[in-house]
């Protein structure tokens, strides 16, 4: 194993810039925000999920890499329970996500208090999911005042303070249909960050955007980072992972193939399966902006 | 290609429409058909439309329209529709014993006509259990069991009176009606992208939460077309109330004054028309309810992706 591939939970912290700590011992109050071990999960007899193992700190921009179909979106469900693990453990904060633990024996955890672990973890979606029946406020207000039961105003006002933090102070009463998809993905972030939560939990935000629509949500998603959100980010924006990430995940198969830093894994990634996705990775980039040259030079 | 010069820039479009030879012909036999059916109304005195008019005023027709048709449309649809949405939701629940009682709700009140359905409750029910006992199951029987003067019941009913008021034909139309309303509230429930359900849970919101909020109000948009429908029935199936027998009913009492006066002809009039009206009625609302619904789903102004109220052009 090279020394910046291990399947060990407790790696070696990755300094980051935003929390600023550098060192963190096993034992006291610096546990990671989520650890994962050994986690586990099939459908139907198809093992997508061999065994994952990872740890985020507080503070920390963690980039999940990989091919289709290699298990990030699976993985990402789980830490939120949208799917059930079949073995292993994912704690958030210290806590056993979806079970309690009565000594050695695990116990379902009831509907109310799989409610209560969700939220605390914000989720963006590919498809950004926003509520299409509600406008911009009413979709971030939905949650705090539902769930959280935060007054009607109050949670206005908040609403009102996110959406300006996303760039879309303006169009606080416009409907999903109304916006475009990188404004949709910004409302959903913001609908997510309503909650306050510990965590967030990004699954290719980007994607399903029209090219020059995804720089405005990347921009979103750094300035998060830097007031110190947790994140934990699928995706395929090299240049995300590299400038932003503490962190960097390759995964592929179900397994965590190598992580570190994204210098090393990035720029100079160990494992042949790694650099066979960056490779590829890179000469459909190279083809993109290709493309967007040829677009901006039509030929008269 | 040549491309056109700056100097001869192409300006407004004055094209010729297309001709549509074919309108103008089924337009000129529709006239003659309509002129023909006019003539005949004003020449044929059986018709009898002034007497029509007349019984459509009177008392007991009117009090038949009130309570029969418009109280029992009200009323049936309101518990077919709560019921529906519940029945629907059983039917999608994780507990199997839920879904089985759901399933076998939808199969009896489906297979079963509402005429017969009323008959029964009008006669059968009364005969059966002439007082209904409201307290603790097996009260009477535990009661004697221990010893206990009391029964454990609270209050009761005489099943022979209430089966044969409006009351009880009404919850006999609604809890037939609630198995089909189960299976338009199911299509629209499924009808919701799953993702939906997902961000609710994924901010916290519990399955009721998600389903109140973020679920029903998004099938409501493919619900309410297929109740409007089912609302129009109703009207026309509250006519088989007079089998419960409950003889403040539109047709019934349209018929008693036409056998009784022998306008038979013009009663059959008054009470279509009574129909046309309360039917045209609700489509007008059909139309609002939809726009209502339909918030969110177009790009520009809700109401444009709707079509004009299927009556306006033709009533
Ligand atoms: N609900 C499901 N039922 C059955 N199989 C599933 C389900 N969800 C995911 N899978 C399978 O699990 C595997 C991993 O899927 P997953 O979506 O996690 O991959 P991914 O890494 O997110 O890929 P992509 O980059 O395409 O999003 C795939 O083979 C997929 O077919
Ligand atoms: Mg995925």
């Amino acid at each position: 194993m090279s020394d910046t591939t291990t399947s060990e939970p407790t790696s070696e912290p990755t300094s980051g810039p935003a929390t600023g700590t550098d060192a963190r011992s096993r034992t006291g109050e610096d546990q990671p925000l989520v650890r994962a071990l050994n986690v586990l999960k099939s459908f139907h007899g198809n093992e997508v999920l061999k065994g994952i193992d990872l740890d985020v700190h507080r503070g920390e921009v963690v980039c999940l890499l990989g091919p289709s179909g290699s298990g990030k979106t699976t993985f990402l469900r789980c830490i939120n329970q949208l799917e059930e693990i079949d073995g292993g453990r994912i704690w958030v904060d210290g806590d056993l996500v979806g079970f309690r633990d009565d000594g050695g024996q695990l116990h379902h955890l009831t509907d109310k208090q799989v409610a209560t672990q969700r939220r605390e973890i914000g989720m963006v979606f590919q498809r950004f999911n926003l509520f299409p029946h509600m406008t911009a406020l009413q979709n971030v207000m939905e949650a705090p005042v539902q769930v959280r039961r935060v007054g009607k105003k109050q949670a206005r006002a908040r609403a009102l303070e996110l959406l300006e933090q996303v760039g879309l102070g303006d169009k606080p009463n416009a409907y999903p249909a109304q916006l475009s998809g990188g404004q949709q993905q910004r409302v959903a972030i913001a609908r997510a960050l309503a909650m306050d939560p510990k965590l967030m939990l990004f699954d290719e935000p980007t994607s399903a955007l029209d090219p020059e629509l995804v720089g405005e949500v990347l921009r979103v998603m750094r300035e998060l980072a830097d007031q110190g959100m947790t994140m934990i980010v699928v995706t395929h924006e090299m240049g995300f992972a590299r400038d932003v990430a503490d962190h960097v995940v390759f995964m592929d198969g179900g397994v965590v193939v190598e992580q570190g830093k994204p210098k090393d894994v990035i720029s100079n990634p160990q494992h042949e399966r790694t650099q066979s996705f960056l490779k590829r990775m890179r000469a459909e980039d190279d083809e993109a902006a290709a493309d967007a040259e040829s677009l901006e030079t039509p030929d008269a | 290609m040549t491309t056109p010069t700056t100097d001869d820039r192409p300006g407004l479009i004055e094209a010729r429409p297309v001709r549509h030879p074919g309108r103008w012909v089924a337009l000129a036999v529709i006239i003659v058909l309509v002129a023909m059916l006019i003539s005949s109304f004003i020449t044929n005195e059986r018709w009898g439309f002034s007497k029509a008019l007349e019984i459509m005023n009177q008392k007991p027709v009117l009090e038949g329209l009130w309570k029969g048709t418009i109280v029992g449309t009200i009323g049936s649809m309101a518990i077919g529709i709560v019921g529906g949405v519940i029945i629907a939701i059983l039917r999608l629940s994780h507990n199997p014993v839920l879904r089985g009682v759901s399933f076998v709700y939808t199969w009896f009140f489906r297979g079963i006509p509402r005429l017969v359905l009323l008959a029964m409750i009008g006669s059968g029910v009364g005969f059966l259990y002439a007082n209904l006992d409201f307290g603790i199951p097996f009260g009477k029987q535990l009661a004697s069991l221990m010893g206990l003067s009391s029964d454990f019941t609270f209050f009761t009913l005489d099943v022979n009176q209430f089966s044969s008021s409006l009351l009880a034909g009404i919850i006999g139309l609604g809890l037939s009606e609630a198995a089909y309303m189960a299976e338009i509230a199911r299509a629209g429930i499924l009808s919701v992208d799953k993702g939906q359900n997902e961000a609710a849970a994924a901010l916290g919101m519990n399955r009721g939460q998600s389903m109140r909020r973020i679920v029903l109000p998004q099938a409501m948009r493919v619900i309410v077309p297929p109740t409007g429908n089912e609302t129009i029935a109703m009207v026309k199936d509250t006519s088989l109330l007079s089998a419960i027998p409950i003889i403040t009913e539109l047709f019934y009492q349209t018929r008693a004054i036409g056998t009784r006066t022998l306008q038979i002809m013009p009663s059959f009039v008054a009470v279509t028309a009574w129909y046309l009206l309360v039917g045209s009625v609700l489509m007008v609302g059909q139309y609002f309810l939809e726009r209502r619904f339909g918030r969110g789903f177009g790009t520009g102004a809700p109401n444009k992706r709707f079509a004009r109220p299927a009556g306006a052009g033709g009533a």
